[in-house]
């Protein structure tokens, strides 16, 4: 509570009076209520519909089962090849101004400003573009015999495609964060620019690289348009959670399709809490 | 030896022209000048940071004007310190005779006899946020020294301390040009630094740019 001293036209003091900050912190409350409240209430309605005899379901069916271990699979192999690739881009985008710096930051911004279905669809034109008859597809599966389209590669690549510009630019600010003038020092110490990064910059950006690979594994999580454009949504090989979602509203199986939704938001919860203890951060 | 032959520096609509300098071997070199002077550019050309656009700079008699940092052999204190925050004092004593690679026992020794030298032995396992700033200040310092430095270069190392402490470290540096003796630059703006410290006390002259030498003591050595 603020106490004011009040003072009159004449300027003279007269009884000091208290201010409430009560009607800040209900305004602020309220507000900020809504978008709490409206994300418990989806999910208390997508309990309600739903049943145990559902997810029991959901559970047993050996597809969502496959599809179940493919999304955890292939967004921990998403997050894994963002951070990889995120790190040094990260780095390098925080660090030093060269020629097409403004190009590639802006080139790295694309996956996040595009529809999630154009990313699907230029993958497919990519790896089927042909040149002379040559096609990356078919180099590929022929010659290197990884065939990717239709194939749970894919399903990593358009998760990949996606998440990596997310893990780039946490990685961009963590860097950002971080005062160069430590890796400066370094150098004189002795360092060559490569250890400065790996044995000074890296472990200061650690807590960054967790929240960069939680992004990254997030966003994989609720990708669909992509893989359904460029791994397609055949059951038991390139199925993975959301597109269960979509399979099961597809085929009018509302209840399967709320029961695997909400299997989804398990999943997210449990690596989420996982990954803040991991960054030493509360959990809740 | 710090030979500076004609040295011009530019960043931008920042320039230091034409400069030319030799702090002999062994000497305590005090820099003063007021803010925005190009001191801790100064500083950060001696130790490889940045580079010149025209002339040579020489240590030790060498040109080291293209050289890297990491070859150069110079120790540095910048006013931040740029202590680092995943490290604990030990660590920061022992990195760069880790880089050189040299054998444990060594550097249990030098790490032993720095953290001594400074007052720090019972600090060294503790990380750098948990220490006071004139903690902090002889992290920095002893981290500089560990490898043995052709030159000392300290960037407003005291700026931070209060009074008590910036005493501490005045006895603390003269201890280290007694037994140490390496050639060093201390930029300040601080004039009792310079009059405590200072073999030679150079100024940049407003506008001008330039360095010139206007008051010189007995020096320790060379």
């Amino acid at each position: 509570m603020a106490v004011e001293t009040v003072r009159g036209p004449s300027g003279n003091a007269s009884q000091p009076r208290r201010r409430s900050d009560v009607w800040f912190f209900v305004a602020m409350g309220a507000l900020s209520s809504c978008f709490v409240v409206l994300i418990i209430a989806m999910l208390v309605a997508d309990l309600l519909f739903t049943s145990f005899a559902d997810f029991k379901a959901a559970i047993l069916k050996p597809e969502i089962r496959f599809a179940f271990t493919l999304t955890v699979a292939s967004c921990t192999a998403a997050a894994i090849l963002s951070l990889l690739v995120a790190t040094p881009l990260g780095y390098v985008l925080s660090r030093y101004r060269f020629p097409g710096r403004g190009i590639i930051d802006v080139l790295v911004d694309i996956p996040i400003v595009l529809p999630p279905l154009v990313i699907g669809l230029s993958l497919l034109i990519l790896f089927h573009f042909p040149i002379n008859g040559w096609t990356l597809e078919n180099w590929l599966r022929d010659d290197v015999g990884f065939g990717v389209t239709y194939r749970w590669p894919a399903v990593v690549l358009a998760q990949f495609s996606v998440a990596c510009a997310f893990a780039v630019r946490t990685m961009r600010v963590t860097f950002d964060q971080i005062d160069p003038r430590g890796e400066d020092v370094a150098r004189t110490l002795g360092c060559s620019r490569a250890q400065a990064f790996w044995i000074v910059a890296l472990p200061q950006a650690s807590r960054g690289m967790i929240a960069a690979a939680t992004v990254a594994w997030a966003r994989s999580l609720g990708e669909f348009g992509p893989i359904l454009v460029f791994a397609g949504a055949t059951r038991m090989r390139t199925e993975v959670l959301s597109t269960t979602v979509f399979l099961e509203l597809s085929a009018g199986e509302l209840s399967a399709a709320v029961a695997v939704s909400l299997i989804m938001v398990a999943i997210a919860g449990v690596v989420l809490v996982l990954l803040r203890l991991l960054n030493g951060g509360p959990a809740a | 030896m710090i030979q500076f032959m004609n040295v011009t520096i530019r960043a931008g609509q920042f320039a230091l022209e034409n400069i030319s300098l030799e702090i002999p071997s062994g000497c305590y070199a005090v820099l003063m000048g007021q803010t925005g002077q190009g001191k801790t550019t100064i500083l950060e050309t001696i130790c490889g940071l940045r580079g010149v656009t025209s002339g040579r700079i020489l240590i030790g008699g060498v040109d080291m004007t293209d050289w890297s940092p990491s070859d150069r052999g110079i120790g540095y204190v910048p006013q931040d310190l740029a202590l680092f925050t995943t490290m604990t004092v030990k660590e920061h004593l022992a990195f760069a005779l880790q880089l050189r690679k040299q054998p444990q026992a060594f550097i249990r020794n030098r790490t032993d006899e720095l953290a001594n030298l400074l007052g720090i032995a019972p600090l060294m396992d503790r990380r750098i946020k948990n220490l006071s700033g004139g903690e902090r200040q002889r992290v920095a310092i002893g981290r500089a020294l560990s490898f043995h430095p052709n030159v000392l270069l300290l960037d407003e190392p005291f700026s931070a301390l209060d009074r008590s402490t910036r005493k501490e470290m005045y006895s603390l540096v003269q201890q280290l040009k007694q037994t140490i003796g390496v050639t060093t630059i201390h930029v300040t703006h601080n004039e009792e630094d310079a009059e405590t410290l200072a073999d030679r006390f150079y100024t940049i002259d407003h506008g001008k740019l330039r360095i010139t030498e206007i008051k010189e003591r007995t020096l320790i050595s060379g």
